[in-house]
């Protein structure tokens, strides 16, 4: 059982070594010739005034507590589905709830506007 | 002699079987990725009615490897106000994540060398699909990171529109595979491509193969859905402040994440290397899908203007998810029937 997986761990050594390999070489090879008005953020050709690390969209954040509420609801549909067939009548009842519930909140939350984006 | 450095090796039989497969698949992988580059350019040529690279070797060809080559070699800026750490790690997390999340897909049926069985996949996990789900959904973190460690307002513009809009297609993508599994009865991927030997899933379940690959193409920040990388109106997003070899580790792990959705696509809904008849070895038959699929991803890029942020995120919540519930009722309905 865990032998499997053994390639996936292998996979991510290599996958490590690649990344950092690239992060690497692209910072030996290459030439390096920096000046101030190069080292600037790109701006459109100004130099930026205030700080981009500023207040943004509530939004945002909404869509992120939004995402955790529904994702982890959709995580329980995977060891559903799996035992759906031997779960039989009861199973999909239980669900037909559980999808009920979850539509019900994606209807007050689209209800009370957490779904628009003005 | 052979005998017994064969005897020797024994218990080591999985490790370097293993450590081949991944080192195989990995360079298949970034050899892809130039390939797939040079197809998009060939293609997005044709359909705009011009040439396309056509000047570098044959039809091309040699177009990808001078780029990259050219990448390799060409100052790496790093602005500098931006956090040094995370601006080095958010490609890496890019490039490492979509190499990983490979490590589980089978791309045909097990083949036997030496007496060896050997599954054409580096992972043979049981719950490959999760596999993928999770570590392409860590991929997100070098996408915010880039865009947070740039210190550059359109960067984190770039970085926050691309988390909230991968994790509010993560939703819809999830959902839609829930139908499969619930046809299938199983996470692993090789069981799945078992499960459709007869006919493939998408002719079952054709409204969550759309539903799937509408979102595949949003999680793999393709056009339509390229909002984190909007030109026109935040120049490039969450890699404007990247250059050489950096910039092109976020277009790998873009590509490489593309062939790594059309492969899921394939498994999932077109019946994997089922060739349905047609006389393909089973690989053929899968690589052929692949292929086709990636042709839509380009296909689609060339077709559709960029949708706007507001109706991206509208279209994602309002239509996407409440359509993949209903369609999750209505497969739950038929499959207990």
């Amino acid at each position: 059982m865990l032998e499997s997986y053994l390639g996936a761990g292998l996979m991510l050594l290599l996958a490590i070594g690649i990344a950092v390999g690239m992060v690497v070489m692209t910072s030996f090879l290459g030439p390096k010739r920096q000046f101030a008005d190069k080292m600037e953020p790109f701006e459109c050709g100004e130099s930026p005034i205030v700080s981009p690390h500023q207040r943004f969209s509530v939004k945002f954040y909404l869509v992120a507590v939004l995402f955790v509420l529904f994702d982890i609801e959709a995580v329980f549909f995977f060891p559903w589905a799996i035992l759906f067939k031997q779960l039989g009548i009861f199973g999909f009842v239980e669900m037909l709830l559980f999808i009920l519930i979850l539509g019900v909140g994606l209807l007050y939350v689209w209800k009370r506007g957490g779904l628009d984006w003005e | 002699m052979i005998d017994n450095t064969i005897e020797f090796l024994e218990p080591y039989t999985y490790l370097i079987i293993g450590s081949i497969k991944a080192l195989v698949i990995a360079g298949a992988l970034m050899g892809v990725v130039p390939g797939l580059v040079w197809l998009e350019r060939r293609l997005m040529g044709r359909f705009q009615v011009r040439l396309g690279p056509n000047r570098v070797g044959p039809f091309g060809l040699g177009q990808p490897i001078s780029d990259s080559i050219k990448l390799l070699f060409k100052e790496s800026i790093i602005q500098s106000s931006a956090d040094k750490f995370l601006f080095h790690l958010a490609p890496a997390i890019v490039v490492f994540t979509s190499i990983v999340a490979f490590a589980v897909i089978p791309f045909g049926e097990p083949i036997t060398i030496f007496g060896q069985k050997i599954g054409l996949l580096v992972a043979d996990v049981n719950i490959g699909l999760l596999f993928v789900f999770a570590i392409s959904g860590m991929g997100i973190y070098g996408i915010v990171l880039a865009g947070f460690s740039s210190n550059n307002k359109y960067s984190l513009m770039g970085g926050l529109r691309s988390s909230a809009q991968m994790i509010s297609y993560e939703l819809t993508l999830g959902l839609a595979a829930v139908s499969v599994i619930a046809i299938t009865g199983s996470l692993s991927l090789t069981d799945m491509v078992k499960g459709q030997e007869v006919i493939p899933n998408i002719l079952i379940q054709p409204l969550a193969f759309l539903l799937f690959f509408t979102a595949g193409v949003a999680e793999t920040n393709r056009a339509p859905f390229d909002l984190p990388e909007a030109e026109q109106e935040l120049v490039a997003g969450f890699h404007t402040e990247y250059s050489g070899m950096k910039f092109a580790m976020f277009f790998m792990g873009e590509y490489i994440n593309m062939v790594t959705m059309s492969a899921l696509i394939t498994l999932l809904f077109l019946g994997g290397w089922n060739a349905y008849g047609l006389p393909l070895w089973p690989i053929l038959a899968f690589a052929g899908k692949v292929a086709v699929l990636l042709c839509v991803f380009i296909w689609l890029r060339s077709t559709y203007p960029r949708i706007r942020y507001d109706r991206l995120m509208t279209f994602g919540w309002k239509f996407l998810l409440p359509l993949s519930l209903f369609n999750l009722l209505v497969t739950s309905v038929f499959v207990v029937l």
